[in-house]
């Protein structure tokens, strides 16, 4: 019957023997696992500012974290459906469809940004509890049914405008012309800057990073969340309302897709069709990366950002130096697998 | 009946172990027609037994017979050649999903060095018809082998062990993974085959199957026969005789007992089973113990709002309790600790909630933490509390569970349902990988409990013995009297 696992009471027993034990291999490793992604994020931005002072000018960074707040926001949705142990492979699907959405709301209907904004943010929320309702009822494994969601937006949103993307002066299927206008206001909310420095997407950004933040890791709901990605049984048997809290993640990542998809329409001015085509693998790819940060190896919202901002940073850095454009997607896949194998890895070796 | 002559005869077998025996100067004779159950506590003997008699090991000592002549193999093949089919316990090795039922009764077949390189659809279809004939079952050849349930699997595996002119049939847990439906019909092949003239030793804790089943029951203990019982089998006797002590040797004191906490009558588990009644007091401590399968996690499970009844009512405290889900009865107090901790009880170690003060916390969070921010030490105090009561031995509240030996990742599992006053306290198997020294300490804070009516599942009846006030054995989801220290401890 005591059948103890004789492994953990060596390690355990040699603990105990030994005192405080100096810099050891394993104890360095762990080390540099923890903060290595930071250490690499801090040398490429000196090693960058080297080669082109401008890089770290105010207004570079604050385009390098433009340009990654919607990967972000996204990508901290995605870390809440993978901690309740889920997956939601929707998002870069309802946040295209969002675009369309709130361009249509505007040019065809005519709306103004203050019923704009919030019939998105409901449509995305809609989507997550359609997500939630597939997942949790019909038992569709998470993979699959927002994998199958991202197919059905994807194409849902070519269908009012007849697959043509949506600007000021559009022809409609049934040959009248859209004259509606972008309201200035919902511009604003892409394009504008706080104290003529911040830009408003880069400030829901930190604003959404620090609350979920909070959310998952200081409160009881964020235990919560966790408790039912590591051990669904484990959690229900405790009391824990798992159905409730999934069909919560699900929202909460439906409607922050939709959030992305508003950034993305008042950045760009129109409804682009292909305007989310690489937001899911982005966004995805961030929160992967989110598990190498701090070396937690589970999904966590700042190591989403930070991931995020680490491949902005990136990118933004090459693009200065002059590296093509179409080695991008190379770059960004290889950060992905080198955090991946630095987590995981290594890990596994040392822990 | 006269016992015809035996079959298959063992003669002073002996296998030692390093210094522990494993079988002493065994006797047994095993006659051809008649279902020999081989009881026996966790180390008893009985895997060792098996393992000689089909080929495994090489015995220390002694000598085995079969058909009259001497049988010594060298290896399971060539037992089974000699005519000893062995079934093991887990039947769904027997074949893959992929395969068909018929590709997996000749799958021991396409491994033969002189079976042909090609095989025909038909010609493998034809020699598994003519293996399932032999068994006399009527199997689907044709379904995918992952299809069809687990009675299915375990005669594919039958058959397929008797393909071979067996004229010993070893079955090891047959029913572990089975219903009672297909428990029964698995029984009546079993029956069939008996009458046939097959020898069949059939190894099991159900004392259900034995009483059903077994023309004999051999029980072993300490790699001797301790008890040779024939039929009607004395599933008391069989048990005092596993355990090797009587149940008046109860060690611990009764304590008075209070108020009836938990009354269900007429508890229906689930559609067709026999209804069952139960009282649980304050202070006392029931365990219930029986063979895999008999309904006692379904019977903790239901009380604990984890399952949903099938019948019957129950009232707690005087009121009615009929708890929809797990967070129901935990409202209600009445909180249940399901078997295998790492399933039921624990996330991953080394995810998020994996610490030693987390894992208790989990059910609490909401009364400890009631604005939802998880601020303050509240927490940590618990844990450390759980840590000095029950002599945790973990590095600190915030130690990881990995690095907490299995008796004490038990002892934080039943810290976790400690850490609130409960009304009833329900425990499925707790003490499953659990060193002697952590289980005394779990014995200790259990019966230490003045005001909460206990309720252990144990399949080992000595744990039972160990711990509790009363005692039933459940069969079939029939709860029956079995000890009750007002009576022995006297």
């Amino acid at each position: 019957m005591n059948d103890e696992p004789a492994g953990e009471l060596d390690t355990a027993a040699a603990a105990r023997r030994a005192p405080v034990p100096a810099l050891t291999w394993a104890a360095a490793s762990r080390r540099i696992r923890q903060t290595g992604l930071l250490l690499l994020l801090a040398a490429m931005v000196a090693g960058f500012t080297r080669a082109e002072p401008s890089f770290l000018h105010l207004a570079n960074l604050m385009s390098v974290l433009q340009s990654v707040s919607v990967v972000a926001i996204l990508g901290a949705g995605v870390t809440l459906t993978l901690a309740v142990g889920g997956f939601d492979l929707s998002i870069g699907a309802v946040a295209a469809s969002s675009v369309m959405a709130a361009s249509y709301a505007m040019v065809v209907w005519g709306l103004d940004a203050v019923a704009t904004v919030p019939m998105v943010l409901a449509f995305g929320a809609g989507v997550g509890l359609v997500n939630a309702g597939l997942i949790i009822w019909l038992r569709i494994p998470d993979l699959l049914a927002t994998l199958a969601m991202n197919f059905l937006l994807t194409g849902v949103q070519l269908i009012p405008t007849a697959g043509r993307s949506i600007s000021s002066g559009l022809i409609l299927p049934n040959g009248e012309s859209a004259d509606g206008v972008f309201d200035p206001q919902f511009l604003a909310m892409g394009r504008a800057r706080l104290w003529g420095v911040l830009p408003v997407p880069v400030l829901l950004m930190l604003g959404i990073a620090v609350a979920l933040h909070v959310l998952t890791q200081h409160t009881r709901f964020g235990r919560l969340f966790y408790a039912i990605g590591g051990n669904e049984a484990a959690a229900r048997l405790a009391g824990a309302p798992t159905r409730a809290l999934r069909l919560t993640a699900y929202v909460i990542s439906g409607t922050l897709a939709a959030l992305g998809g508003l950034v993305v329409a008042a950045r760009v001015g129109r409804g682009d069709i292909s305007s989310g085509a690489s937001l899911l693998l982005d966004a995805v790819a961030a929160a992967l990366i989110g598990f190498a940060v701090l070396d937690r190896r589970y999904p966590n919202v700042f190591g989403t950002v930070v991931g995020a901002i680490f491949v902005g940073v990136l990118l933004n850095g090459l693009t200065m130096l002059n590296a093509p454009y179409y080695t991008q997607d190379f770059v960004k896949g290889a950060v992905l697998v080198g955090a991946l194998s630095l987590t995981f890895g290594l890990g596994r070796r040392a822990g | 009946m006269t016992a015809p002559e035996p079959i298959l005869t063992l003669h002073g077998l002996r296998k030692t172990f390093g210094a522990t025996p494993a079988l002493a100067d065994l006797d047994l004779g095993v006659e051809a027609g008649r279902i020999l159950a081989l009881m026996g506590a966790n180390g008893a003997g009985k895997s060792t037994l098996v393992n000689i008699v089909s080929g495994a090991y090489a015995p220390d000592a002694g000598r085995m017979t079969l058909r009259g002549r001497d049988f010594a193999p060298a290896s399971p093949a060539a037992a089974a050649r000699a005519g000893i089919a062995t079934v093991h316990q887990s039947t769904q090795l027997a074949g893959t999903p992929g395969l068909t039922v018929a590709d997996a009764l000749l799958l021991d077949r396409f491994v033969d060095a002189d079976a042909p390189l090609f095989v025909s659809r038909r010609s493998v279809r034809r020699a598994a018809a003519a293996v399932a004939a032999h068994a006399g079952f009527d199997l689907p050849l044709d379904r995918d082998f992952a299809e069809i349930g687990p009675a299915d699997q375990q005669m594919v595996a039958i058959a397929r062990a008797l393909s071979r002119q067996a004229a010993v049939l070893i079955l090891d847990e047959p029913t572990a993974s089975l219903s009672a439906r297909e428990a029964a019909r698995l029984f009546s092949v079993l029956e069939g085959l008996r009458a046939r003239g097959l020898a069949i030793v059939y190894i099991s804790h159900r004392t259900g199957d034995i009483t059903r089943l077994a023309d004999r029951a051999v029980v072993l203990r300490g790699g001797r026969i301790a008890a040779d019982l024939s039929r009607p089998i004395d599933v008391a006797a069989a048990l005092t005789a596993m355990i090797g002590r009587s149940i008046d040797s109860l060690a611990a004191e009764r304590r008075a007992c209070g108020a009836d906490v938990l009354e269900a009558r007429g508890l229906v588990l689930t559609a067709g089973a026999p209804p069952l009644d139960l009282t649980l007091r304050a202070g006392e401590v029931v365990a219930l113990t029986g063979p895999l399968g008999a309904g006692k996690s379904r019977l903790l499970a239901a009380i604990g709002g984890a399952v949903p009844l099938a019948g019957g009512a129950m009232r707690l405290g005087g009121k009615t309790f009929r708890p929809r889900s797990p967070s129901e009865a935990i409202a209600a107090g009445v909180v249940l600790a399901g078997p295998d901790r790492h399933r039921s009880s624990f996330v991953p170690s080394d995810w998020p909630g994996g610490s030693v003060a987390e894992t208790i916390s989990l059910p609490h969070l909401r009364r400890w933490f009631p604005a939802g921010l998880l601020w303050g030490d509240r927490e940590r105090r618990a844990a450390a509390d759980a840590i000095a009561r029950l002599r945790i031995r973990a590095a600190g509240p915030q130690a990881r569970l990995a690095t907490l030996s299995g008796g004490n990742q038990q002892k934080v599992v039943l810290a976790r349902w400690q850490a609130e006053p409960a009304r009833v306290l329900l425990l499925d198997e707790p003490f499953q990988g659990v060193d002697v020294g952590a289980r005394a300490d779990i014995i200790d804070a259990l019966r230490a409990e003045r005001t909460t009516a206990t309720l252990i599942a144990t399949s080992d009846p000595e744990e039972a013995l160990q711990l509790a006030d009363r005692i039933f054995v459940m069969e079939r989801h029939r709860l029956t009297a079995w000890a009750d220290r007002d009576r022995f401890a006297a």
